[in-house]
């Protein structure tokens, strides 16, 4: 059986629970985390691959613990041209895949760290942050 | 015999007054008239607000003064106070536009038979709204105003009621910009002096003009270009005023009155009597759309809140004297922004603020509020800030841009205005 990978988001209150551990303890799942970015009292997310027979029951656990999931098809890319370089995604951003550089104040996107939680297609003012399957 | 004396003894006396009233013998005053001699000759020397910074920093504000006679400024933000009359033409038979849509936006057709004001945050008929909460407001009128400025073809509807003078009762079509008479872009309130810096003491994301701001004070939202920014520049509107010629769009454009809303103030007064932290200043802008181009006006969407316009406008600040020189210099580090809670305080009309930061303390990324580390982000673009106060410069420096001379100025934080609350 291949791998599915899968990008989980999770909010302040769940990011201190063991979660991971009960889909390898409780599922029998092989778990491979890609990216993490986990903080106390931060909303987290991650990136990994999951493997074996109940993954399914395993997702299901996850959303009835609040985890939103989503699998990984997608890319997200910035239209170059669209940005305006406005900054409303930086603090906004989970993964840090967005950020300024200072003192020019340019956004600059950083495709290896995007955990394509889709958020800046949703709030980008200028509609430059595009999902691509 | 008897003049010369006394001739004398009143120079000694003028030049006395100087030392004692001014202390500075040779005041620096330059006119407009002289200013625009040298632009038009090509030797004015033209410099941005941030360049204007670093000189006063190595030669101080008298010899800067001296060298300099233009400043220019420069803003890139969300301006929801935004719009554009537009001027159709007839068709054959007449008609008189009661109603009107550009792409499905509606615009106000209750002035003259074949005008129309598109305002910049208006939606489409059929537009979900926040009925799927957050709504996204994917398209308005500033989107057809960037349509419209870019050369697409726009859809125009309009109905009419029908009269004797103008039967003819609707009409579907194209249109381009360069097909209708006029499109003036007239801004009723834009390039606000400082603008809140937003954050949310809620336990729920709110969606916001500000963006969406998380719970628990997770983000804090800023939407000022700081030390380029044009009001910031002019805190007591000494050069500013009906007349001055600008940057607006990409075009020429003209303040044309205060904004609506012009309450300039002071945030703070320190204990030397210093003011501190000018707010509130307002502009009306108007220009001609078919000059503008869409790199500086761009339709713009606020997750959960609405459509509205990105508007870039610069502004050239001629240095008169020092005084304008020295308000000119003034540093990100010494303008400030007021924090405001967006989840409760400003929606329920709190009124004040939590605390003031500086642009300097914006843009480095974080704040301290109420004991806690808050990330920062604009929705300023200040790049874009950056390369209008350069065009401006360009344009100046090379004699294509004159300055306005203001008929008259904007009132100041003196004139003590302040907004009245609506009742009901």
């Amino acid at each position: 059986m291949s791998p599915k990978r899968i990008v989980l988001r999770f909010d302040a209150t769940i990011a201190d629970q063991p979660i991971i551990y009960r889909l390898v303890s409780d599922f029998g799942l092989v778990v491979n985390i890609i990216k993490a970015n986990v903080n106390p009292q931060k909303e987290g997310t991650m990136v990994m691959e999951i493997t074996g027979e109940n993954n399914k029951q395993g997702l299901e656990y996850l959303r009835g613990q609040g985890v939103q999931v989503h699998t990984l098809t997608e890319n997200i890319i910035r239209n170059e041209e669209q940005c305006t370089s406005c900054g409303a995604c930086t603090a906004i951003c989970p993964s840090g895949a967005l950020y300024l550089t200072r003192p020019s104040m340019e956004v600059h996107f950083d495709s290896d760290q995007c955990v394509v939680c889709h958020l800046c297609t949703k709030i980008c003012p200028v509609r430059a942050m595009e999902a691509h399957f | 015999m008897l003049k010369k004396p006394l001739l004398y003894s009143e120079e000694a006396f003028i030049i006395g007054a100087e030392h004692l009233f001014g202390g500075v013998l040779m005041a620096i005053e330059k006119s407009y008239a002289e200013i625009n001699a040298k632009i038009k000759a090509g030797k004015a020397v033209v410099v941005t607000a941030e360049e204007l910074i670093s000189m006063v920093d190595e030669k101080g504000v008298e010899k800067t003064t001296e060298e300099v006679d233009v400043v220019t400024t420069g803003t890139f933000a969300p301006m929801c106070s935004s719009g554009v009359f537009l001027n159709l033409g007839h068709t054959t038979p007449k008609m008189k536009m009661h109603q009107v849509w550009l792409n499905n936006v509606p615009a106000y057709g209750g002035i003259a038979a074949v005008d129309a004001y598109l305002g910049a945050t208006a939606l489409p008929d059929n537009d979900p709204l926040n009925n799927n909460y957050p709504g996204e407001f994917k398209y308005g009128g500033g989107h057809v105003i960037e349509d419209l400025v870019a050369r697409k073809p726009v859809r125009f509807r309009a109905t009419g009621y029908g009269t004797d003078c103008y039967p003819r009762r609707e009409i579907e079509t194209n249109i381009t910009l360069d097909e209708i008479n006029e499109a003036i872009l007239f801004n009723p309130r834009n390039a606000y002096q400082s603008y809140n810096c937003g954050v949310n003491l809620t336990s729920r994301t709110v969606y916001t003009y500000l963006g969406m701001l998380k719970p628990n004070l997770g983000n804090a939202h800023y939407s000022t270009s700081g030390q380029l920014s044009p009001l910031l520049k002019d805190p007591n509107f000494n050069t500013i005023g009906v007349g001055t010629r600008i940057f607006l769009g990409g075009g020429t454009g003209y303040v044309v009155w205060n904004g609506t809303q012009h309450f300039p103030e002071f945030l703070q007064i320190d204990s030397d009597g210093e003011q501190k932290g000018p707010a509130g200043g307002t502009l009306s802008v108007l220009g001609d759309l078919k000059q503008m181009k869409p790199e500086w006006l761009i339709g713009t969407s606020y997750l959960g809140y609405g459509a509205t316009l990105s508007v870039g406008i610069g502004i050239p600040i001629p240095m008169l004297n020092e005084e304008v020189c020295r308000n000119a210099a003034v540093k990100d580090k010494d303008l400030y922004a007021p924090v405001i809670d967006y989840g409760e305080a400003y929606p329920n009309a709190k009124p004040g603020y939590m605390k003031l930061v500086s642009f300097a303390e914006l843009k480095s990324g974080k704040i301290i509020v109420n004991g806690k580390e808050v990330p920062t982000a604009p929705l300023s673009s200040y790049p874009k800030a950056k390369k209008i106060a350069a065009q401006l410069k360009d344009w100046v420096a090379e004699g294509e841009f004159t300055l306005g001379e203001p008929s008259q100025l904007l009132p100041s934080a003196d004139a003590g205005l302040k907004g009245k609350p609506l009742k009901g």
